[in-house]
């Protein structure tokens, strides 16, 4: 394994802003995985932190395939994630927003810029993401159809979903869209949380990208197999959304199959108590997606179930 | 008449309400009449068309007589992000121009960007009121994706900005309220002027000059109106030169915004305060003037700190 500084800037008081990654092996550009880019993404930087670790020890023991490379970054946003803000720490700009990015523009720019010329060129590209509503989710790769996702390669990975959607005019701007367009095999990796650190889906992640590069070749690896993935559109899951906005009291967890019918959630009155409105679930299926805070606006989608087989 | 274009309710004890204010002709006016929207606030911290509303309102109440057409005021898009000094939404940490048209049947964020828009379509011109964010002074400009600028470049020259900059066009602005605006046939100009968290009255003032220009021209206001000023029109990229700071520290400029540089002229420092050292003497790369400058001192590496337009474009 080494150690090595990705980007560096100098700041005036703080120290020096840095992106540390981990290289494992030498050869080909085979596989890049990059945890946290938002400030609030602990979980992903977890996730990764254990990769980092499994893959430390699988060296140790001979297990990476010769003539690979495998670039993990932790984190392209240590500096938020410091002073506990989402976006970068001086302008609120989004780094995701930013990529290919531009060595000559922003500040935000010349990160996205000064990242990608390293990862640009990997063959397979993985990223922890997250949403941008709080909410858990069913572990699940994530691929935006821009016309080069190859979804029998991410079934490899044996998560439970593989769910495709359409791209929006912004996606253009995250690194997930640019290592499509610069031919890289890219895959977004949703573990349960974002902001609190759950063991069960980040173990769950990294056995899905070991057993991933063990199909590939990439590393002698011989654990759970995983699922046979089942391949859904975003646009199939049907929304559970609140009428009335208050405090969120939820009957059921991420996982969890539910009945047509079936009570999912209560909206209850901040100040009276009383039930301001029950949330049941239209279909039978599978909670997918399920909002973790304690308050709801009105006309949120605070449930997303996927509809059984 | 004061008029809710959406509302939404809060979680505790509260009602998300976006409003506007139609001003119409005292008295019956033949035929079919024009209707303009100015609207401002999509950005909470960009209040400079704050004023331009109040006047907008203060001018048409001293001469009435002299409206002919439908003044929509629309002067808080983002209610919640202005209250509490917050550029994007409060609470989803969105930013509310990257979510038009929106979509009815969304979440809230939505749901109240797809009824703004239904409530400004159907006006014959939109002006949508920037001012810049905390971090740049901009000269009153307007800006216009060069996919609509055919339309939008005459109605711009009469609105008495000091500079029009067409820009390319990128697939990231097409959530934009004024592109989601211009695609449904409602033109619409973006303008940017002053600094965030400020009020810049000759700006705005210059600006509502134009704007009743522009009503004149449109038929909806019969009163006295100024001669608009000429404004540069840039169209080409290579016109723009940017300043970006090459090291993080505290920028202290030494010119004034507005002004014309000549090639190797100091525009000011990068210092650094703990040292005592002078980190980056920052030099006019080319001969322009200096239409963007940075108010906010602090830089990181990378942070822009003015930009110029070359004396190229200005002999155009």
């Amino acid at each position: 394994m080494k150690k090595k500084i990705i980007y560096e800037i100098k700041a005036l008081y703080r120290d020096n802003f840095r992106i540390t990654g981990y290289e494992f092996g030498s050869g080909k550009k085979s596989v890049c995985v990059v945890g946290s880019i938002r400030g609030n993404e602990i979980q992903q930087l977890y996730t990764c932190s254990q990769l980092v670790k499994r893959l430390k020890k699988l060296e140790e023991e001979g297990k990476l395939v010769k003539g690979h490379k495998i670039l993990v970054i932790p984190s392209i946003n240590p500096y938020s994630m410091n002073i506990k803000k989402r976006f970068w720490s001086t302008d609120n700009t989004d780094i995701n927003r930013m990529f290919p990015g531009y060595n000559l523009g922003e500040t935000t720019q010349r990160i996205a810029a000064g990242v990608f010329e390293v990862i640009k060129d990997y063959q397979y590209g993985m990223q922890f993401a997250s949403f941008y509503m709080p909410g858990n989710f069913t572990p699940h790769i994530r691929m935006m159809k821009a016309g080069y996702e190859n979804v029998e390669l991410a079934k490899e990975f044996g998560m439970p979903y593989v769910v495709l959607r359409n791209t929006r005019p912004y996606d253009t701007t995250t690194l997930n869209y640019n290592w499509q367009i610069w031919e890289t095999n890219a895959f977004s990796i949703y573990t349960t949380t974002t902001a609190e650190v759950d063991k069960e889906s980040a173990g769950t992640a990294i056995r899905s990208i070991l057993n991933f590069l063990s199909k590939e070749g990439i590393v002698d690896y011989c654990g759970h197999e995983g699922y046979i993935s089942r391949v859904v559109e975003d646009t199939d899951m049907v929304p559970v959304r609140t009428r009335v906005a208050g405090i969120f009291e939820s009957e059921v967890k991420v996982g969890d199959e539910v009945l047509k019918g079936q009570l999912l959630a209560r909206v209850i009155d901040p100040y009276e108590g009383e039930v301001s409105e029950t949330l049941i679930a239209p279909i039978d299926g599978i909670v997918f997606f399920q909002h973790n805070d304690p308050l709801t606006y009105a006309d949120t989608a605070v449930f997303k179930l996927m509809k059984g087989r | 008449m004061i008029k809710t274009v959406a509302s939404v309710g809060l979680p505790v004890d509260e009602v998300l309400e976006i409003k506007k204010n139609r001003i119409k002709p005292d008295t019956k006016i033949e035929g079919k009449k024009k209707r303009i929207s100015i609207v401002t606030g999509i950005h909470g911290d960009e209040l400079e068309g704050q004023f331009v509303c109040f006047e907008i309102i203060r001018r048409i109440r001293e001469e009435k007589d002299k409206l002919t057409g439908i003044v929509d005021i629309y002067p808080a898009m983002n209610p919640l992000g202005i209250d509490s000094i917050t550029r994007g939404i409060p609470g989803f940490d969105l930013d509310m121009n990257r979510l038009f048209p929106g979509n009815g049947d969304g979440d809230m964020t939505e749901y109240l960007a797809s009824q703004i828009v239904k409530d400004v379509e159907g006006s014959d011109a939109c002006i949508d009121i920037h001012a810049s964010n905390i971090y740049l002074t901009e000269i009153p400009q307007i800006r216009i994706n060069e996919q609509h600028k055919e339309q939008l470049i005459p109605l711009a020259m009469k609105t008495n900005v000091d500079f029009i900059w067409v820009h390319g066009a990128s697939t990231v602005l097409e959530s934009t309220f004024a592109h989601s605006l211009n695609s449904r046939g409602v033109p619409t100009l973006v303008v940017e002027m002053g600094v965030g968290m400020r009020i810049t009255k000759a700006y705005c003032n210059q600006l509502v000059d134009g704007i009743f220009n522009l009503m004149r021209e449109m038929g909806i206001w019969q009163g006295e109106t100024i001669t608009p000023r000429k404004p540069i029109i840039s169209q080409n990229p290579d016109d723009v030169s940017y300043l970006n700071a090459s090291v993080s520290g505290i920028f202290v400029p030494n010119v004034k915004h507005w002004e014309h540089l000549k090639k190797g002229d100091q525009i000011g420092s990068i210092i650094d305060p703990l040292r005592g050292e002078v980190l980056d003497q920052i030099l006019s790369p080319v001969d322009g003037i200096l239409f963007t400058i940075r108010e906010y001192p602090v830089v990181d590496e990378g942070s822009l700190m003015g930009r110029l337009l070359r004396d190229e474009a200005l002999k155009v």
